[in-house]
């Protein structure tokens, strides 16, 4: 009864294509689930869906047990699911303390206040954030010139801020260089292990896939054609052909680290 | 029966000149985001020079035609002079400063009409071989305005053919979307928009042209059939040709059935209409979402409290208006009384404006209903003018709560029009229920209470009020309140993501703009000891958002600033004669010295001054 | 002397000498240089925000440097506006891929469209649709509508269309799947076959390997490995590449 997401029979088109095909799949606790598959596969309408942004055609969305339908992102939000964007959506009018704070702020319904000035809120709950992702020295800097791989590393703040249970995260390496994006996917790993958040997200850099996902869903044209280990998806021949190319499957790492 | 086919068809003629005018001014916002407010006067420009050739050549169908053609010529001509020389100067600029700037060009362009034109209305002449009337099922239906039925279709097919199978409309439709890249992929950008400048200032010079003998020229053509104009466009939705045509034909056949059934709706008729279709369809008839969000392009100044030297500045000008009634006559108290209020009602567009990322085109529906409720309230029951001053701000904040909540559904310029349409509608409300609130003759007699009725009091009642309101709306800034509503401009996105309620957040910010309007206005009744329907309409909203415009969105100083700049030309220039041509001059002048605003020239040359660290605000772009 | 500094300079399609480049007020580019030979691929690594992207934007006329100079076939181009830049026979294909979504295939390749080169055999859409088969079958699919390999694809054959002698490419792998980073590799070292010299940027090292002949690796705004890419060794990564 750890199971943080279960999706069922999950489906939803657009125009007459078949985006997200009568998928099902579920994560539990602690665990980083990968989503992968070529461009166009499902990926982002799938990952909306579970957010909220999109309403499903049929099937069913339950996280933490509960069923999701007719949420909003917001309500969704609220029931313990943080986000981070394939683009990063930052406040850029605000610092990076400030982006944080106002993360604090909705969660501790104080966004109407008209008394407090929001630079005395929250602050220490904030810097201790910003500390855990490893930003705490650009904190007074705005969020809209900040270099991208820091900007990432926010957005993770941001979405840890309201204590998930479970994180969704959309290429949380996109755009990073290859050791950069191995450090974040370490530090994610640490903390979501630490306090026992389930993570799903999608990611085109197989090292990062291979290195750090418990388990692996594989979708092509909607439709869901492989799950497993990091073992099962990398022998499955179908994934090899539409997916992996000629590209060297790294080593699975040693879990458990 | 006849009747009804010739009211029909009427109205399709009336559509296809209003369709011309809205087809080029969908085309310029297109491709250069420019609201184009001096497209109407192309379109009267056109009718004032056919006009003059026509009269100049023997009356023939050669002449007649050929006088037309020319005209429309002249201002494509004119259009690209425009471009060239001024327009083209600001691309750089926010996309609210090239507004500014055809907001200039149209009281320049209208008092030259004046000044090369005359001020008397002009008959248009006859098309020669046309002048007589066809017999409808036993109505008379003028031949000249079936010929113009046909120029609609005619121009839409040339359009559609023109965007969708030639290289320059495909390189259009491209520039609608991404000039930066169009340049990267070697397109001379500056041609194709002096091109479609010329084409949207052409379309609108041949609708002035072609109507000529159907309504002649006059002075007031312009603000008429851009109104219009920017209607059908939004209700087409914006860059939809064809939305246009269909938009159009729905203006003209209203505007004719209109006249029948409910004469006095002809002046809000239309803006019911976009009121309407917004509400249902948030982005007009045939239009597409903007995608605004994911470009993220658009890097917003990192708000942070004024460096002390600002603040002692500030606090030393706030010292020289408390020591003003020592040394300064009536006259001086009067004056800085209004700048003072004025800033107050620039104070509160610029909050939703700026921070809160909705523009307004109407807000003097606040100003104005603040206004209008403390003069009811004075008039009707007798209300104290303590009492009055405190319910006028609840009175425009409720107003502001109803309208908000329509429009904060919507956003960018469709949200800007649709505060015009609801500031329009209140507009007339006041103006045709003459019962209630006087109509045009407006209500008098609105003095204050005798305790403030002397000059010195009333003066520090305004600035305490005033000064007070101001400094309200900057706490609030502050606060989380105003932190969550940039969060909303910001990133619709991430705030949904982190439990924002967007809508509703941006509903309240809408509402406390309002309340601030409202204020403004409550106390400006009291000063005028009159109001009237002036203090709702268009051009006043226009007033408020050239001041906020002319001091720049970048700061808070900005809005009082430009309020200030205002209301002393105002004061300096309303009685000259030619007053529009000096202010549109002086505009100009100001848009093209400082592209960010009077007000944030100053405030970022203050902080080089003082070695503020201001390299932070500048738009940096990841790597 | 004289005569081969002459020579050496006639087989460098690109010089870029000590640019200084600006966002702002923020100084991104530290005398960056490097130069490029015709027909050659070249690749840029470096981390995030060392200034890859502004020097290809400065190259393209995109970002102007304050000082410095870039040579393109023999002539400045610095300060230049980008349309002319890409009249002149360079090519950009920028990080976002920046389709016209609302134009059709067809149309975003005639938006790339310019008169062909002497020399060079003209780009079609015939000979594009040789090279990418998949746009093939979607000509009038809208940009909005197709994957973002389809629209990687795309927008190199847009800049294609332009007949470069030189692309500029800003990150092509990014977001890709593996097997379309493979098509990607296959049809960039076509372009070199048929004489089209390329430089991009890239994170992605094996991507870059598999692909280049030339490494220049970008730290702190200036160019602090310039070398063949056999030379690229795993301690020069370790060293530069490194966090």
């Amino acid at each position: 009864m750890a199971k943080v997401l279960e999706v069922n029979h999950l489906s939803k088109s657009f125009g007459g294509v078949q985006a997200v095909n009568d998928v099902s799949f579920h994560l539990e606790k602690g665990q980083l689930l990968a989503m992968i598959g070529p461009n166009g596969a499902g990926k982002s309408t799938c990952f909306n869906l579970i957010n909220g942004q999109l309403r499903p055609d049929s099937g069913t969305i339950r996280i933490l047990g509960k069923d999701t339908r007719g949420m909003k992102p917001r309500h969704v939000w609220a029931l313990g699911v943080g986000r981070t964007f394939q683009i990063t959506a930052t406040f850029t009018s605000m610092t990076v303390l400030e982006n944080v704070q106002m993360v604090f702020l909705s969660t501790h319904r104080r966004i109407r206040n008209v008394w407090h000035k929001t630079a005395d809120l929250y602050r220490d709950e904030a810097m201790e954030l910003l500390r855990l992702v490893g930003v705490e020295s650009q904190w007074n800097r705005p969020c809209g010139i900040l270099a991208y791989g820091d900007l990432k590393r926010v957005e993770l703040a941001i979405a840890l801020a309201n204590r998930p249970k479970l994180l969704l995260m959309d290429e949380p390496t996109a755009g990073m260089g290859t050791k950069e994006r191995l450090k974040l996917m370490e530090l994610t790993s640490r903390i979501v292990r630490d306090q026992s958040i389930g993570v799903l997200f999608t990611e085109h850099d197989m090292d990062v896939v291979f290195g750090h996902a418990d388990r692996i869903i594989v979708l092509s044209y909607g439709r869901l054609i492989a799950e497993g280990t990091p073992e099962e998806v990398r022998g499955n021949k179908k994934v090899k052909e539409i997916y992996f190319g000629t590209y060297a499957v790294p080593p699975c790492a040693t879990s458990g680290v | 029966m006849g009747f009804y086919i010739v009211q029909f068809l009427t109205g399709l003629s009336d559509a296809s000149s209003l369709f011309l005018v809205a087809a080029g001014l969908s085309l310029i916002f297109g491709v250069s985001r420019i609201v184009n407010m001096a497209h109407g006067s192309f379109y009267m420009l056109g009718a004032y020079i056919a006009y003059v050739i026509i009269a100049a050549l023997p009356h023939t169908g050669i002449s007649f035609w050929g006088g037309i053609l020319l005209a429309t010529l002249a201002v494509g001509v004119i259009g690209i002079i425009v471009e060239i020389f001024l327009l083209r100067r600001l691309y750089r600029a926010p996309e609210l400063f090239l507004l500014m700037a055809t907001f200039a060009l149209l009281l320049v362009i209208q008092d030259l009409a004046r000044w090369a034109f005359g001020p008397e209305d002009l008959i248009g002449p006859m098309a020669p071989g046309l002048e007589g009337s066809i017999n409808i099922l036993g109505t008379l239906m003028p031949t000249y305005d079936l010929v113009l039925i046909i120029a609609a279709p005619v121009v839409l097919l040339f359009l559609w053919f023109l965007l969708t199978r030639t290289r320059w409309g495909i390189l259009v439709r491209a520039a609608t979307e991404d000039r930066e890249m169009l340049a990267a992929l070697g397109v001379n950008q500056k041609w194709l928009f002096t091109s479609v400048f010329f084409l949207g200032s052409l379309l609108a010079g041949l609708g002035g042209a072609i109507q000529l003998p159907k309504g002649g020229a006059d002075l007031l053509m312009d603000m008429n059939v851009i109104a219009a104009a920017f209607v059908i466009v939004v209700v087409g939705g914006m860059g939809s040709i064809p939305g246009a045509f269909l938009a159009a034909i729905i203006i003209g056949e209203l505007g004719s059935f209109g006249v029948l059934y409910l004469p006095q709706s002809t002046l809000v008729m239309m803006f019911l209409v976009m009121a309407v279709v917004l509400v249902i369809r948030p982005y007009g008839l045939l239009g597409k979402p903007e995608l605004e969000e994911g470009s993220g392009e658009s890097f917003e100044t990192v708000m942070r409290p004024a460096p002390k030297q600002l603040r002692l500045i500030g606090l030393g000008i706030l010292g020289v208006l408390i020591l003003l009634p020592v040394f300064g006559g009536k006259y001086q108290l009067v004056l800085f009384g209004e700048i003072a209020l004025f800033s107050l009602a620039c104070m509160s567009l610029y909050f939703m404006m700026g921070p809160g990322g909705m523009v307004s085109f109407g807000h003097a529906a606040f100003f104005g209903g603040g206004a209008y409720a403390a003069a009811l309230l004075v008039h009707y029951v007798r209300t104290p003018m303590s009492l009055a001053l405190l319910l006028t701000p609840l009175c425009a904040g409720l107003l502001a709560l109803i309208i908000g909540w329509f429009c904060v559904r919507l956003s960018g310029v469709y949200l800007a029009m649709l505060t015009l349409a609801f500031a329009q509608i209140c507009w007339s409300i006041v103006f045709q229920w003459s019962a209630f609130t006087g109509g045009d003759d407006g209500i008098l007699g609105i003095w204050p209470a005798h305790w403030a009725s002397n000059a010195v009091v009333f003066y520090y009642l305004t600035l305490l009020i005033s000064v007070g309101g101001i400094l309200l709306l900057r706490h609030l800034l502050f606060t989380p309140f105003g932190y969550t509503m940039r969060a909303c401009r910001d990133s619709r996105l991430r705030a949904d993501a982190i439990g924002i309620n967007v809508t509703r957040h941006q509903w309240f910010s809408f509402a406390v703009a309002g309340v601030f309007a409202g204020l403004a206005g409550g106390i400006y009744v009291f000063s005028k000891g009159s109001i009237f329907p002036d203090e709702m309409s268009i051009p006043r909203s226009f007033d408020i958002l050239l001041s906020v415009l002319l001091g720049g969105i970048e700061s808070i100083t900005g809005p009082i600033v430009g309020s200030s700049i205002f209301i002393w030309l105002e004061d300096k220039l309303s009685n000259l004669d030619f007053w529009r041509l000096i202010l549109g001059c002086i505009f100009i002048v100001l848009v093209l010295a400082f592209p960010q605003g009077v007000g944030g020239f100053f405030g970022t040359r203050f902080s080089h001054f003082f070695g503020e660290a201001s390299n932070d605000s500048n738009p940096i772009g990841k790597d | 002397m004289e005569i081969t500094q002459d020579k050496k300079e006639n087989h460098y399609i690109l010089e870029v000498r000590a640019i200084n480049s600006f966002y702002g007020k923020a100084h991104i580019l530290h005398d960056l240089s490097l130069e490029m030979e015709k027909g050659s691929v070249a690749v840029l690594l470096g981390r995030n925000g060392v200034g890859k992207s502004t020097t290809l934007k400065s190259i393209m006329g995109i970002v102007i440097p304050k000082r410095g100079e870039i040579i393109f076939k023999g002539r400045s181009i610095l300060g230049l506006p980008s349309y002319k830049i890409c009249a002149l026979g360079l090519g950009y294909v920028p990080e976002d891929r920046r389709i016209f979504t609302g134009l059709t295939i067809m149309e975003n390749l005639e938006v790339g469209r310019r008169p062909p080169r002497k020399g060079f055999e003209p780009w079609t859409p015939d000979r594009i649709f040789k090279l990418f088969p998949n746009l093939k079958n979607m000509k009038n699919r809208l940009g909005g509508q197709i994957s973002g390999g389809e629209q990687q694809m795309l927008s190199i054959a847009r800049t294609l269309m332009g007949n470069p002698e030189l692309i500029i490419l800003d990150e092509p792998s990014e977001g890709l799947a593996p097997v379309i980073v493979d098509q990607l590799g296959e049809a960039i070292i076509e372009l070199k076959k048929e004489g089209v010299s390329i430089l991009l940027a890239e994170q992605n090292l094996n991507f870059a390997r598999s692909i280049c002949d030339k490494v220049f690796i970008v730290d702190h705004g200036r160019v602090c490995f310039d070398n063949a890419i056999c030379n690229l060794t795993e301690e020069v990564c370790e060293q530069y590449l490194a966090v």
